[in-house]
C-alpha cells in the first residue's frame, strides 16, 4: 500500500465519528478530532457525527462496536481509530497522516 | 422425547416448587434432544450460559438450534450476534438442518447480526467503551421483542481489540447488562489450553450454567460428548453423555438417566422354535426382555435371531434387524435357505433393515440411529447382529455402557430384544467379549460338538430369569424348512449328535432285531425238539404195542401148537396102537 502519508490536499477527507451519546468521552474525542484536523486537513475535510442512541442502526453499517470510533471514509482504504483520540500521535498513524 | 413441531409448546415458566415457599428456579427449554432431560427442564431463564469447547464441536450449531427452536417453537423469538461467520454462512449452514433463517428473519422472530472487526483496520487512541455493541444487540433485542440472546463467540473480540483491561470490563457490563434485559443467553466460547475451559477465562463472567462440548477420536472413530459442568441453583446430569449431530441437529443421550422402573409384561413372544418354545416352559421368551446368543463361528446366531423376527412378522409385530456385518440381500437370501421368507415381511412393511458396518460412526451415532428407527418404527423385537462388531469401534468399557442404553431403554418401550454375540474359539463360553451378560435377561448358548469326523451344534438355555427353562442340551438342526431341535443321545457318558446319533440309532435299532431274531430261532428249535420227541415217543408206544400184540399171538401159537401137537400125538397113537405103557411114557414126556 502507500509507503508515503496521504497527502493532505488530495481530494475531501469524509470523516464520521460514532458516539453514544454526548458522554464526556465522546465529546473529548469531537474535540480532539476538530483541533486535529484543523491543524492537519484544513478546508478539505467534513465530519459527521453521528450518535448511535439516535440511529442505532446505523452501527450496523460501519461495523461499530466501540465508542468512540472515528471512521474515515475517504480518501480510500477505510481506516478506523477508537478510543477518544487524546493520543494525538496515533491519530496521525491511523488516518495516514503520518508514516507508520 | 419426542421432536418439537409446528405447534407451539408452552415454555415452563416456573416449575413445581419442591418445599413450600421457595420458587426454584425457572428454566428456559432448548427443545434441543436430551439436553432438556440432562439439565432437567432447560438452560436458566433470564441468565447466561456458557457453551464451551474446541473447534468443531457444535458450540455454534447448539447456540443456533437454541434461538431457532426457541422462536419456532416456544414463541421466544431471539438474537443472534455472530462474530466468527456471516448471516449467509450461518443461513445456509443451518438449512441443511431445516431451519429455514430467512423466513424466520421476515417475520421478526429471529435478528441475526455479524459482527467483523479487522485488527489490521483499527488503531486505538484513548479510552473508549463497546456501548456499540451494546447499541446494536438492544436495537436488535427490542426489533423482535427477543427473549433469547446467543453471542457467537464473543471472546473473538480479545484478537481485535487490543485493550485487554477494556474490554474484561465492558464483557462484565455486557453480562450484567443482558441479565438486567432478563433474556436467557447462550455465550460460546473456545476451549483453552490444558484444562481451561476458555481460552480467555469467560467463565469468570457467565457462570450460572457451564456447558462442555468435546470432540474426541477413539480408534479412528470421533466420538462427540457433552457435559453440563455447571449449574447454579438446579439438580443436573453430571455425567459425559454422548451426543450427535444429525439431520434433526444436535441430540445429547441421556439414556443413562433412566432409572431401573420400567414395567414388565406378563406376555411372552415366540421363539419360532417350537421345541425352544417347550424349554421355555411352552411359551418363549418373556415380552420386553433382552436376549443373548452367543456362540462361535457359524453355529447359527443369526438362525434363531431370524426365527424370532420371523414369529413376531407374522403375528403382525414390526421388527428392526440391525446387522453390522451383512447385507439385508445376503441375510434374506440365506434365511431363505432354512426356510424364512423375510422379504415377504419387508415387503409386508413388518421388517426393515439396518446395515452399516459399526465403523462407519461412533457408538453415539448407532444409538441414536437406533432411537430414532424405533421412535419412527415402533417394533415390536429388535436384533442387533452381532454386538460383538462394535468392539472394534469403542473400549469394552463405553461399549457396555452403550449397550445398557440400548437395553434400558427398549426395556423401557416394552420392546424384546435379542442380541447375538460372537464367542472368539478358544474363549471360555460361558463368557462374553463384552461381559454383558448380566444385562441379559436369557442367554442362550449355542455350541458346534466335534465327535466322528463331523462338527454338530447344540444349544442350551444358560440362563431364562423368571421362567423354569429346560436345562437339557438339544441338538440344534438347521433344515429347508426352519430350525429343528432334536434330543442328543446320551449313552455310556457321551453326547452323540448328527450322524454319530444317527449311527448309534441304527445300530440300536438292528441290535434289536437281531435279539428278536435269536430268540425266535430258540423258540423253533424248542418246538422241533419237543415235536421230534414226540414223534419219538408215539414210534416207541407203538412198537411197545406192537410187541404186545405179538406176544399175545405168540402165546395164541404156542396153544394152538400144543394142542394141535397133543392132538397129533393122540392120533400117532391111535394109529400106531401103541400100549398103554408106550403111550403113558410119551404122555409123561409132554
Amino acid at each position: 500500500m502507500t509507503k508515503a502519508a496521504s497527502s493532505p490536499k488530495s481530494g475531501t477527507w469524509d470523516l464520521k465519528l460514532y458516539i453514544a451519546g454526548y458522554t464526556p468521552r465522546a465529546v473529548k474525542a469531537l474535540e480532539n478530532l476538530k483541533q486535529l484536523c484543523e491543524e492537519h486537513l484544513h478546508g478539505v475535510y467534513t465530519i459527521e457525527v453521528v450518535d448511535l442512541l439516535r440511529n442505532p442502526r446505523l452501527a450496523r453499517g460501519d461495523q461499530i462496536v466501540a465508542v468512540p470510533t472515528l471512521v474515515r471514509k475517504l480518501p480510500e482504504p477505510v481506516r478506523k481509530i477508537i478510543g477518544d483520540l487524546s493520543n494525538r500521535e496515533r491519530v496521525l498513524v491511523g488516518l495516514d497522516l503520518r508514516p507508520r | 422425547m419426542t421432536k418439537p413441531k409446528r405447534p407451539l409448546r408452552k415454555a415452563p415458566e416456573v416449575r413445581p416448587a419442591r418445599a413450600a415457599g421457595l420458587k426454584p428456579l425457572a428454566k428456559c427449554p432448548t427443545g434441543i434432544r436430551g439436553l432438556d432431560d440432562v439439565t432437567e427442564g432447560g438452560l436458566p431463564r433470564g441468565r447466561s450460559t456458557l457453551v464451551c469447547g474446541a473447534a468443531g464441536c457444535g458450540k455454534t450449531l447448539m447456540a443456533m438450534e437454541f434461538v431457532v427452536r426457541g422462536a419456532r417453537d416456544f414463541g421466544e423469538p431471539g438474537v443472534f450476534m455472530a462474530f466468527e461467520e456471516t448471516v449467509a454462512e450461518l443461513t445456509s449452514n443451518v438449512a441443511s438442518l431445516g431451519f429455514d433463517l430467512p423466513s424466520l428473519i421476515r417475520r421478526k422472530k429471529l435478528a441475526v447480526d455479524y459482527v467483523r472487526i479487522e485488527r489490521s483496520e483499527i488503531e486505538e487512541t484513548g479510552e473508549y467503551d463497546l456501548e456499540g455493541l451494546f447499541v446494536r444487540l438492544g436495537t436488535m433485542i427490542d426489533e423482535v421483542h427477543a427473549k433469547r440472546v446467543v453471542l457467537d463467540t464473543i471472546e473473538s473480540l480479545f484478537a481485535s481489540l487490543p485493550n485487554e483491561g477494556i474490554l474484561r470490563a465492558e464483557l462484565r457490563r455486557l453480562f450484567r447488562w443482558l441479565k438486567d434485559r432478563g433474556v436467557t443467553a447462550v455465550i460460546t466460547a473456545e476451549q483453552g489450553k490444558e484444562g481451561e475451559l476458555t481460552r480467555y477465562g469467560l467463565e469468570e463472567y457467565v457462570s450460572d450454567c457451564v456447558i462442555v462440548l468435546d470432540h474426541r477420536l477413539t480408534n479412528q472413530v470421533a466420538t462427540r460428548r457433552l457435559r453440563v459442568v455447571k449449574y447454579r441453583g438446579s439438580k443436573h446430569g453430571t455425567n459425559e453423555y454422548p451426543t450427535m449431530i444429525d439431520e434433526h441437529g444436535l441430540n445429547v443421550l441421556p439414556i443413562t438417566s433412566l432409572g431401573l422402573s420400567h414395567d414388565v409384561s406378563t406376555r411372552r413372544v415366540s421363539t419360532g422354535i417350537a421345541r425352544l418354545d417347550t424349554m421355555m416352559t411352552g411359551k418363549g421368551y418373556w415380552e420386553g426382555s433382552s436376549i443373548l446368543v452367543s456362540g462361535t463361528a457359524g453355529a447359527g446366531k443369526t438362525s434363531i435371531a431370524t426365527a424370532l423376527l420371523d414369529s413376531v412378522c407374522r403375528h403382525g409385530g414390526r421388527c428392526l434387524f440391525f446387522s453390522f456385518e451383512e447385507s439385508p440381500d445376503q441375510i434374506a437370501r440365506n434365511m431363505a435357505s432354512i426356510g424364512f421368507d423375510l422379504n415377504r415381511h419387508v415387503r409386508s412393511g413388518c421388517l426393515q433393515f439396518h446395515t452399516v458396518r459399526p465403523t462407519l460412526y461412533g457408538l453415539e451415532n448407532h444409538l441414536v440411529t437406533l432411537h430414532d428407527l424405533v421412535d419412527r418404527w415402533h417394533p415390536r423385537a429388535v436384533v442387533m447382529d452381532p454386538i460383538t462388531g462394535l468392539t472394534s469401534i469403542g473400549e469394552p468399557g463405553e461399549v457396555k455402557s452403550m449397550l445398557m442404553r440400548v437395553v434400558d431403554y427398549l426395556k423401557s418401550r416394552n420392546i424384546t430384544t435379542l442380541f447375538t454375540s460372537l464367542t472368539e474359539g478358544g474363549a471360555a463360553l460361558e463368557k462374553t467379549d463384552i461381559s454383558i451378560s448380566s444385562l441379559m435377561d436369557t442367554w442362550l448358548l449355542l455350541r458346534m460338538v466335534e465327535s466322528a469326523g463331523e462338527r454338530n451344534r447344540i444349544l442350551y438355555v444358560l440362563k431364562s430369569r423368571g421362567m423354569a427353562h429346560s436345562n437339557q442340551i438339544r441338538e440344534f438342526v438347521l433344515t429347508d424348512h426352519g430350525i429343528k431341535l432334536t434330543d442328543v443321545y446320551v449313552g455310556r457318558g457321551e453326547v452323540y449328535t448328527g450322524s454319530a446319533r444317527v449311527v448309534q440309532e441304527s445300530r440300536d435299532r438292528a441290535d434289536a432285531i437281531a435279539a428278536g431274531q435269536a430268540s425266535h430261532r430258540r423258540q423253533r428249535e424248542i418246538t422241533h425238539e419237543r415235536l421230534a420227541l414226540e414223534a419219538q415217543m408215539q414210534k416207541l408206544q407203538s412198537r411197545l404195542a406192537e410187541l404186545k400184540q405179538e406176544t399175545t399171538m405168540a402165546a395164541k401159537q404156542e396153544r394152538e401148537r400144543d394142542a394141535t401137537s397133543r392132538h397129533d400125538t393122540k392120533g400117532l397113537a391111535r394109529i400106531r396102537k401103541a400100549d398103554s405103557d408106550g403111550a403113558q411114557e410119551e404122555g409123561n414126556n409132554t
